[in-house]
């Protein structure tokens, strides 16, 4: 059996590989055309990290760098809902994340930004989604960096995340901003995207989220390729 | 409801602590690695290769990801699992190597191959290929995949076999442009 390829992905909602503004693009962008070919198992199935892959800390970035105090910054909490495309939940799946400091400091040996460290803070994280595919993590809000792209470039406040979906199709890699950041319109990375698809890329802010006296909350809900697949024999 | 996908955004040059910490010596763990199988494995093989950009150039900051069927063909095996995750910013030669054992056919005509997915800096959106293997000749030639592939671009998917010292290594690098350009796939 293989699968018609309804959700495949959908290049409306994507960047496209080649993007001249990104420059690095110019070198590592395929110049053939992607072949499409019939989803098999190899496409349809998955490694399946659950609950027994994440230690008590890990959705905790607050907490999960600690070496002699607290990490300095906003502690925000970041939750929302992984579905599929029809908006059926993608429960008991991994959500990996990662991040720069409240200064705009990576931990990566290679990141030359003239901002702190802190040592209280890794800016790594794991979650698992719940039973109604809903993520949950407090951290540190991110602050901006600047990076090579362009003269005066800027990336925008943003959390990485890596999700494993339940296939190799579903997979994803992608980043999360923060409402009104004005950073945005002049970023390359984010507009990459699609005009009409950027927006799912910000997450919301949440009063209901928001723990009182104690953090502020995002809403950022995802939606993972698949759920509209067709089987039929061949 | 049908709902739109979220869209991809590039890995970045940052991606080391988050998603490979142990392979690059940060505190915090990883899920997946370079080891699929242990020496204590029968039928244990290398992969090893690395990615070159479009000056020819080793990229050393990818990350690749396998996902494999056991040596009967069968996914979601115990243990390992299947899934193997390396960046190439740790060895001198910007490589990844992969410790795996030779996935058996899985059915459908298909030839015994590994499923690959490719992040970097300068990608917006993952890449996906597949590893075949230069011992399966016959195997590949009846293929389903490699033949919806142009024959003068079917080499890129191919590893090459090579029997050392210690043991069986299969090497693959992965061109993104130029001659050789390696095929990518959309499913
Ligand atoms: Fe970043």
């Amino acid at each position: 059996m293989t699968l018609r390829t309804a959700s495949g992905r959908d290049w409306a909602s994507h960047p496209p590989l080649n993007y001249p503004p990104y420059r690095s693009t110019a070198l590592r962008a395929p110049t053939k055309p992607l072949i499409p070919i019939a989803r098999s198992l190899s496409e349809t199935t998955g490694p399946i990290y659950g609950d027994e892959s994440v230690g008590p800390l890990d959705n905790d970035l607050t907490r999960n760098g600690r070496r002699n105090g607290e990490p300095l910054g906003e502690r925000i909490i970041v939750t929302g809902r992984v579905v599929d495309e029809l908006g059926r939940p993608i429960r008991h799946s991994l959500v990996e994340v990662w991040q720069a400091n409240a200064a705009g400091r990576y931990v990566h040996k290679v990141d030359q930004h003239d901002a702190p460290l802190d040592p209280n803070f890794l800016g790594g994280g794991r979650c698992v989604t719940d039973e109604d595919g809903i993520y949950r993590f407090y951290t540190i809000k991110p602050g901006a960096y600047p990076w090579g792209n362009h003269p005066n470039a800027w990336r925008p406040n943003h959390i990485h995340f890596s999700l494993l979906g339940p296939s190799i199709a579903s997979r994803l890699v992608t980043q999360m901003y923060f409402p009104g950041d004005p950073l945005l319109t002049l970023d390359p990375i984010y507009l990459g995207v699609p005009a009409e698809a950027r927006e799912r890329l910000v997450s919301t802010f949440s009063i209901d989220v928001t723990e009182p006296g104690f953090a502020l909350g995002y809403v950022f809900d995802i939606v993972l390729r698949g759920g509209r697949e067709t089987p039929f024999e061949r | 409801m049908v709902t739109k996908q979220t869209p991809s955004q590039t890995v970045g040059p940052y991606f080391a602590y988050g998603l490979t910490a142990q392979q690059y010596h940060y505190p915090n763990g990883q899920i997946a690695d370079g080891t699929l199988a242990d020496d204590k494995m029968p039928g244990r093989v290398r992969i090893i290769g690395r990615v070159l950009d479009g000056d020819g150039q080793p990229i050393p900051d990818a990350m690749v990801e396998i996902w494999q069927a056991d040596s009967d063909g069968r996914y979601g095996w115990a243990g390992a699992r299947g899934f193997g995750r390396q960046g190439t910013g740790t060895d001198a030669e910007s490589r990844f190597i992969f410790d795996t054992v030779k996935p058996g056919s899985i059915g459908g005509g298909q030839a015994p191959h590994l499923t690959v997915i490719l992040f970097m800096r300068g990608l917006l959106t993952h890449l996906y290929t597949r590893i075949y293997f230069s011992d399966d000749a016959e195997a590949n030639r009846a293929d389903p995949v490699l033949a919806a592939v142009p024959a003068d671009r079917r080499h890129s998917l191919v590893a090459r076999r090579e029997e050392t010292a210690n043991g069986i290594v299969y090497h693959f690098d992965i061109h993104m442009q130029g001659e050789g350009e390696t095929v990518f796939f959309d499913f």
